[in-house]
């Protein structure tokens, strides 16, 4: 909860506005975002920590209620397929 | 290109979504000769190239229809003075920037500038582990020590890094070599990948294609150093790309004709993939016609859209939506009618045709000097006869 999560290099985080929704760009490859997972990764900033982060969202999306354990799920199957990376 | 989805994406019905890729073929022009290039055999009675102000056209367009990912390809795209002008344009569009290079003519100042201009990737080819077989491939004397170098400036400079090995009889049992040359790089990304059989590699072919026993060796040995990266948490990811020649279904060829490629070719000539020029079917230029109605309005992009152009054994097939009856190119040029199921197909009354292939491949004797280069020479040869 701790660690500081940023985008590994060449990968891009972006809007896509004829797709309307969130994709994540690397090298030839692509993959579109649900909701969630773009809202999620809207928040990773090379800054803030996962717990700060899980704050930022539960005051987001108050009628959600405690997003602690989605978001770290969703956040360690990211840093799995080696989208993110502690930095 | 591999496109994944976390959301769930509807595939079923018809309707033409929009081109997500575009492939910036920029020019036929490329120092190096190798005899398996995706390029048509005629390259060299080719048009005049686009100008820069066309293709800043043709990106607009693109960026604006939805694309995202960008491939600058050629031949050689360094030869273009233009490049690092269109990777600025390009880049802030919003595309994602893809460089597709031999490393010839690349330096460390054009890599440092491309990454200010906002290029997001650029993909080093080799051809082989070693620079005896590598040169020799590529045609020429000093190709494999500038790719090493270019390969390290990449890295340097903080870019992805992914290489890419075109794989066929003559380096295949390199595979070991090569993956560890590509460890020692410290490459993200890895695509091993063998020839396709289209132009300059069906002519070859019989030079080129692997073995069965070759194949499945390397398919073990890429298994193998998988799971090792695997185990030791490395980000290197590899993949082995291995020939339809070998497989009793076809591949879903660009994901469905006209559904998420287009690709540019140097003279204008807009494709759904980069070898559909070969077919006898008209395609628009991008000098008279808009990129929007080349997509969605023009004859040659709707040609094999949807499954009703499907004749037997596809038309009645219950995995057409999963294959959409494969390549037409490789149909064209194996059966002589590009409508026809690809031959890859254990059901297509052709497949007998890849199973001679097969054959010729555990008897092959073509050696390397054997092969017909890729330059504009042999190109020649195509056009007159
Ligand atoms: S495949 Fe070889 S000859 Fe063809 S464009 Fe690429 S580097 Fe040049
Ligand atoms: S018959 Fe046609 S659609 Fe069916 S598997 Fe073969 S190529 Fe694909």
């Amino acid at each position: 909860m701790a660690n500081v999560l940023r985008f590994r290099r060449g990968f891009r985080f972006q809007w896509e506005p004829a797709q309307q929704c969130h994709v994540l760009l690397y090298p030839e490859g692509m993959v579109k975002l649900n909701e969630s997972a773009g809202a999620i990764l809207q928040e990773v900033d090379g800054e803030r920590s996962v717990a700060e982060l899980v704050a930022v969202l539960e005051q987001k999306f108050p009628e959600a209620g405690a997003l602690a354990n989605d978001v770290c799920e969703f956040l360690e199957h990211a840093c799995n397929q080696h989208w993110l990376e502690v930095s | 290109m591999t496109i994944s989805s976390a959301a769930s994406t509807d595939k079923a019905g018809h309707s033409v979504g929009p081109p997500l890729w575009l492939l910036a073929e920029l020019t036929y022009r490329c120092p190096l000769q190798c005899p398996y290039c995706s390029n048509p055999l005629d390259f060299a009675q080719t048009e005049k190239e686009l100008t820069t102000d066309e293709w800043v056209q043709v990106l607009r367009q693109g960026r604006e229809m939805g694309a995202a990912q960008l491939g600058f390809s050629g031949g050689e795209p360094l030869v273009r003075p233009d490049l690092e002008e269109l990777i600025a344009e390009a880049r802030s569009l919003g595309y994602y920037t893809n460089l597709i290079t031999s490393g010839l003519g690349l330096t460390e100042a054009k890599v440092n500038a491309f990454a200010a201009a906002g290029l997001d990737h650029i993909q080093v080819s080799f051809q082989a582990s070693d620079p005896e077989l590598n040169n020799a491939i590529a045609g020429s004397r000093k190709a494999f020590e500038q790719k090493l170098k270019m390969a390290r400036a990449v890295k340097e400079a903080g870019y992805p890094m992914v290489l890419n090995f075109v794989v066929h009889r003559h380096n295949i049992h390199q595979m070991k070599d090569i993956m560890s040359l590509c460890e020692r790089l410290d490459a993200d990304f890895v695509e091993l990948a063998t020839c396709q059989y289209y132009g300059w590699a069906l002519e070859n072919r019989e030079g080129l294609m692997p073995s069965k026993a070759q194949l499945e060796r390397a398919e073990a040995e890429v298994n193998e150093f998988r799971a090792q990266l695997e185990a030791s948490g490395s980000h290197m990811k590899l993949i082995f790309v291995t020939p339809d020649y070998y497989e009793e279904r076809p591949k879903a060829c660009m994901n469905g004709w006209g559904s998420l490629f287009l690709t540019v070719a140097p003279d204008g000539t807009a494709l759904p993939c980069h070898s559909a020029r070969l077919l006898p079917i008209e395609f628009p230029n991008v000098r008279d016609t808009h990129l929007k109605s080349v997509w969605y309005d023009s004859p040659g992009f709707n040609h094999y859209r949807g499954d009703a152009w499907m004749p037997e054994p596809c038309r009645s097939c219950d995995e057409k939506d999963k294959d959409f009856g494969g390549c037409r190119c490789q149909a064209y040029l194996l059966t002589g009618n590009a409508d026809n199921a690809d031959p890859v197909c254990s059901k297509s009354s052709y497949h007998d045709r890849i199973l001679a292939a097969r054959k010729a491949a555990d008897h092959a004797t073509v050696g390397i000097a054997d092969l017909t280069y890729r330059n504009a020479e042999n190109s020649r040869l195509f056009f007159k006869s």
